[in-house]
């Protein structure tokens, strides 16, 4: 098994599962197609996230990374949240295996999206966040498995690092 | 914790009997080189002819016709890169299927690099190649034709000796790769038609790191590792012969009990489709019947294969989510998309591959371990909506 002793935990244990009814704002990244999903309900307090759940379809990694960077985000000043970058989740986790690298920018990408939200709610402006279809019709973020360079679907091998992507 | 072994398409245990004939070798002399001109090589010499001949059985060849290789991967990439190369000269065209393992279709990649050209059909909803489809791509340069016996991500048999026919009509080169059926249903190299075949140990209950590659008299073929004149000169290097004992004494068992293990399979198959209806959701990929015994491809919705896995591991159920060798791409599997299955549903599929020694109980306890999970991971899934 790949994975660290904490992600493992965090993958058994998921912390903040579910989706807050009424929320003060969502954050939803990645599609089926590219084998995650991810949705971030928060609820804000006195510019603090005061709750916070997650849904996630995905790999192992993905779950993990979505249980915690919801407990890093939780009780943090929004400002602050927003600087939770992709590293520090994956650092949290002790470390992720590098063609899994990518799920921790979903979780990262998903808070940050959830904040967006509330901010654009705050001012009046209509919800950012929009649906993501369960058949994939819309093509999706696809990122290398091995440098985790954002690439399009059909690209035999990545550009970046020159090593082959799919598998036929 | 007692581990429940359903990946066997990833390698299968050692038999018992392949253990102590591989034991039995080693205690005897165990490390002859056949070659040598001395009455050691010769004890060698004669264990190496043995095995080769119980290995020439299980495909219906004679024993000039097997080479001894490092699996699969070395026989199919000897197959099709020794053809190419030996009839460059007459054409730089290949057949080949979409559904191919990547043992196939990468060295194929390399050859398209190098100026070869390579045509893929396409299959059914089952998996399933059209032998038309092959007809219709055949040209006058098409050199070589390569198409699997049994899919290893779905479990689908193909027609190959249609197609057998058709490639023998029209005089060019067939190479089947068989790593995933031969052992585990009949395979005979006359019905098939074909001139070459891959076949490897570790999946009918013979040790990792050994196969064979059938090569029928006349085919046109360059070695792929040159050296020695070991293999009648085209396989050089020592022959791995703890490999080879064990490969020989797996051949012999698959071929003997093959209709005890094939009704058995049939039985865990039957009654594990039986239980997974009592999930919902729960789609089987490959053909209701052209399939391999010992195994089951299905997609749950609205769930990913790895979280899965992990939780079946957790309980002690070993299974996979495609086969081992592309298990570290996160893509949707290309045999899936193939049959023209969802990307998402693609992505939630599992692939229970048992053997002999599995049990009713087995399927039971993998079932009920399988419940559990995909209420979990549902539950936590932003596609899910309960009912």
């Amino acid at each position: 098994m790949q994975y660290s002793e904490i992600a493992l935990e965090h993958f058994k244990n998921p912390r903040n599962v579910g989706k807050i009814e009424n929320p003060d704002g969502i954050g939803e990244v990645g599609n089926p197609i590219c084998g995650d999903m991810m949705t971030i309900t928060i609820k804000v307090k006195d510019e603090k996230i005061d709750d916070i759940k997650f849904n996630t379809f995905g790999c192992g990694a993905a779950i993990a990374v979505s249980s915690m960077v919801t407990e890093m985000a939780k009780g943090k000043k929004l400002e602050e949240a927003m600087k939770i970058t992709n590293e520090a989740v994956a650092e949290s986790l002790g470390g992720l295996p590098k063609n899994k690298l990518h799920c921790s920018n979903l979780g990262a990408d998903a808070l940050h999206k959830a904040i967006m939200d509330y901010y654009a709610r705050k001012e009046g402006k209509a919800h950012i966040h929009e649906p993501v279809e369960y058949i994939g019709e819309r093509e999706g973020k696809c990122y290398c498995p091995y440098c985790d360079t954002e690439m399009p679907e059909q690209t035999p091998v990545c550009k970046k690092c020159g090593k082959p992507v799919v598998e036929h | 914790m007692k581990i429940t072994y359903l990946d066997n398409i990833s390698a299968t245990p050692l038999h018992p009997q392949v253990k102590e004939a591989i034991v039995k070798y080693i205690e005897k002399d165990g490390f002859g080189n056949p070659l040598s001109q001395h009455r050691v090589g010769d004890g060698a010499m004669e264990t190496l002819e043995d095995a080769r001949t119980k290995v020439a059985q299980l495909i219906k060849a004679n024993p000039q016709e097997i080479i001894f290789s490092s699996g699969g991967t070395e026989s199919t990439n000897h197959a099709i890169k020794g053809v190419a190369f030996a009839k460059a000269k007459k054409g730089k065209h290949i057949i080949t299927s979409n559904i191919e393992h990547q043992s196939v279709a990468r060295p194929l990649r390399v050859l398209m690099r190098m100026g070869y050209e390579v045509t893929s059909v396409g299959v059914d909803q089952h998996g399933v190649i059209d032998p038309e489809e092959v007809k219709k791509a055949i040209r006058d340069d098409t050199i070589l034709v390569s198409i699997m016996h049994a899919n290893n991500e779905i479990g689908t048999i193909e027609p190959i000796a249609e197609i057998g026919k058709i490639v023998k009509a029209r005089n060019i080169t067939f190479h089947s790769d068989a790593v995933a059926s031969c052992g585990n249903i009949p395979t005979d190299v006359d019905v098939l038609g074909v001139d070459l075949l891959s076949i490897a140990a570790n999946q009918f209950y013979g040790p990792s790191g050994i196969g064979a590659l059938y090569i029928r008299p006349k085919t046109q073929i360059f070695p792929l590792i040159d050296g020695g004149t070991q293999e009648g000169g085209r396989r050089a290097g020592t022959p791995n012969m703890l490999g080879i004992v064990g490969m020989g004494k797996a051949a012999e068992l698959a071929r003997i009990e093959m209709p005890q293990r094939t009704e058995h399979l049939l039985k865990l198959r039957k009654a594990l489709i039986e239980r997974l209806k009592t999930i919902d959701e729960i789609y089987i990929n490959g053909h209701p019947e052209k399939c391999l015994p010992g195994f089951l491809s299905f997609s749950v919705a609205y769930v990913e294969g790895e979280s899965m896995t992990m939780m079946l591991d957790e309980e002690g159920i070993a299974v996979s989510t495609r086969s081992a060798c592309a298990s570290g791409s996160l893509r949707a599997s290309h045999v899936l998309i193939a049959t023209g299955s969802d990307y998402a549903l693609a992505q939630g599929t599992l692939l229970f591959s048992f053997g002999i020694d599995n049990t009713f109980e087995d399927m039971d306890k993998a079932v009920d371990s399988l419940r559990k999970s995909v209420e979990f991971l549902r539950n936590m899934s932003p596609l899910y909506k309960k009912k």
